[in-house]
C-alpha cells in the first residue's frame, strides 16, 4: 500500500513533466505564429504546435489515464495528428504557393528601417 | 490472389479492433452485429475500388513503421527546440531559403512518408512535389541540410520498401 | 492529488494560445494564414477537449476529440479547394485535366 502510494506520485510527476513540457511548446508554436513575419514562417510555428505540442501532452493524459480505453483513445488521438498535420500543412503551403504567394527570402530584420519590406 | 486475401484478413482484423476499441461495446451482442456489419460494409467497398494491397493496408510492416517514427520523434524532438529558440529569440534573426531536394524514391508510399516526414520536422515544409524532387521552405539555412534530407530519404525508404529496395540501383522510373 | 489542478492550468495555456491563433486569424493579411490559424485552433481545440474529458473524469470527450479533429483535417483541405477551383463540385480526377486547360497558371 505504501507502496502503490510511491508509484501513483511518481507517475503523476513523469505525466505533469510531459503535459507541462507540451503546454509550453504549444504555447510558444502560438506565440510563433503571432511574431514571425510573413506567411512560410508562421507554418514552422504552427508545425511546432501541431508535432511535439501535441504528442507531448497525448502521453501525459496517457499517463494519466492508465491501463484503459481512455489510453487507447488518447493514442488513436495522437497517431491521427501524428498522421494528418503534416498533410494538411503541405496543402496549405502548396496552395498558397500556386496561388503565386511570394516567399521572404531575405534576412528578415525587425529594426532595421524596411528595406526588406518584411509585411508583419 | 492470395495476397488480396491476406490483406483483406488483416483489413478486417485491424476495423474490428479498432471498432471494439473505439465503442468499448465488448459484449452486446446487437451492437456487436451492428460492427459487424459495418466492418463487412468497409472491406467491401475497399474490395470494389480494387484498394486491397500493401499500400492501403500498411499494417503488415507495422514494426518497421515504429523504428522509423522513433528515428523521426528525436529528429523533430531536437528541429523543434531549434524552431522555438529563434522563435522567442528578441531580435528575430531569420533568413528563409527555399530548396530544390533530389527524390529517389519510386513508390508512391515512400515519396509520401518521405514529403511527409519533411513537413512534419519543424523549420521545413515541402512546398511542392514534383517527379524529381521536393520544393521544400526551410526556416534558415541551417535547416536546408542536403545530407540531412539525404539521410531522412534513406530511412524512409527502408522503412516502406525494405531494406533490399536501398540496394537496387535507382532511377530509371 | 496534483492532476486536477495540473489540468486546470493546461486548459489555461490552452486557451490563452487558441486567443493567439484567434488574433492571427483576424489580422492575417493572406487567405492562406487563416486558413493556417484554423487548423491550428482545431489542434488546439482537440487538445483542450482532451484534457477537458480528463478533467471532469468522462471519457466520452474523448470521442468528441477524435471525431473534431478527422473534421478539422477535412474542413481545412474543403476551404483549400473551394478557394482554388471556387467551387466544392470538381471531382479530384478532373483537376489534373482542369488545371491543364487552364495552362498551369490558375489565378
Amino acid at each position: 500500500m505504501d507502496y502503490g502510494f510511491w508509484i501513483d506520485l511518481a507517475l503523476d510527476i513523469v505525466s505533469a513533466g510531459f503535459v507541462i513540457t507540451g503546454a509550453v511548446f504549444v504555447l510558444a508554436g502560438a506565440i510563433g505564429v503571432i511574431r514571425l513575419p510573413d506567411f512560410y514562417t508562421r507554418m514552422h510555428a504552427a508545425g511546432v504546435t501541431d508535432t511535439l505540442g501535441a504528442e507531448m501532452i497525448v502521453i501525459g493524459l496517457m499517463i494519466q489515464g492508465g491501463l484503459s480505453l481512455i489510453t487507447v483513445k488518447l493514442a488513436l488521438l495522437g497517431v491521427f495528428v501524428f498522421l494528418t498535420s503534416p498533410t494538411a500543412t503541405h496543402a496549405v503551403a502548396n496552395a498558397a504557393y500556386k496561388s503565386g504567394l511570394k516567399p521572404l527570402l531575405t534576412r528578415y530584420r525587425p529594426h532595421a528601417g524596411s528595406d526588406d519590406g518584411g509585411a508583419a | 490472389m492470395a495476397s488480396r486475401l491476406f490483406y483483406g484478413v488483416l483489413l478486417a482484423l485491424v476495423l474490428a479492433v479498432l471498432w471494439l476499441l473505439l465503442s468499448g461495446y465488448w459484449f452486446k451482442p446487437l451492437l456487436v452485429g451492428f460492427g459487424v456489419f459495418a466492418v463487412i460494409v468497409a472491406l467491401v467497398a475497399t474490395a470494389r475500388m480494387g484498394l486491397l494491397d500493401g499500400e492501403s493496408v500498411p499494417f503488415a510492416r507495422l514494426p518497421q513503421y515504429l523504428k522509423y517514427w522513433g528515428w523521426l520523434g528525436a529528429e523533430i524532438f531536437k528541429a523543434n527546440i531549434a524552431v522555438v529558440r529563434i522563435a522567442m529569440a528578441p531580435d528575430l534573426n531569420i533568413k528563409p531559403v527555399m530548396t530544390r531536394v533530389a527524390v529517389t524514391a519510386k513508390s508512391d508510399m515512400a515519396r509520401t512518408t518521405y514529403a511527409n516526414s519533411i513537413t512534419l520536422t519543424p523549420g521545413t515544409v515541402t512546398v511542392e512535389v514534383e517527379e524529381t524532387g521536393f520544393l521544400v521552405h526551410a526556416l534558415t539555412e541551417e535547416f536546408a541540410d542536403q545530407d540531412a534530407f539525404r539521410d531522412m530519404e534513406r530511412r524512409s525508404i527502408e522503412a516502406v520498401e525494405g531494406k533490399k529496395a536501398l540496394e537496387k540501383p535507382r532511377g530509371e522510373a | 492529488m496534483i492532476t486536477p489542478i495540473l489540468d486546470f492550468g493546461i486548459a489555461i495555456v490552452l486557451a490563452v494560445s487558441m486567443v493567439l491563433m484567434i488574433s492571427r486569424l483576424f489580422i492575417g493579411p493572406t487567405l492562406y494564414d487563416r486558413v493556417l490559424a484554423v487548423n491550428s485552433f482545431g489542434t488546439k481545440t482537440v487538445l483542450f477537449l482532451a484534457v477537458f474529458s480528463l478533467m471532469v473524469g468522462r471519457g466520452d470527450g474523448l470521442d468528441i476529440a477524435l471525431l473534431y479533429a478527422l473534421i478539422n483535417f477535412i474542413a481545412t483541405i474543403a476551404i483549400l479547394k473551394f478557394f482554388r477551383y471556387r467551387s466544392l463540385d470538381v471531382a479530384l480526377s478532373q483537376m489534373a485535366l482542369r488545371r491543364a486547360l487552364d495552362g498551369e497558371d490558375d489565378d
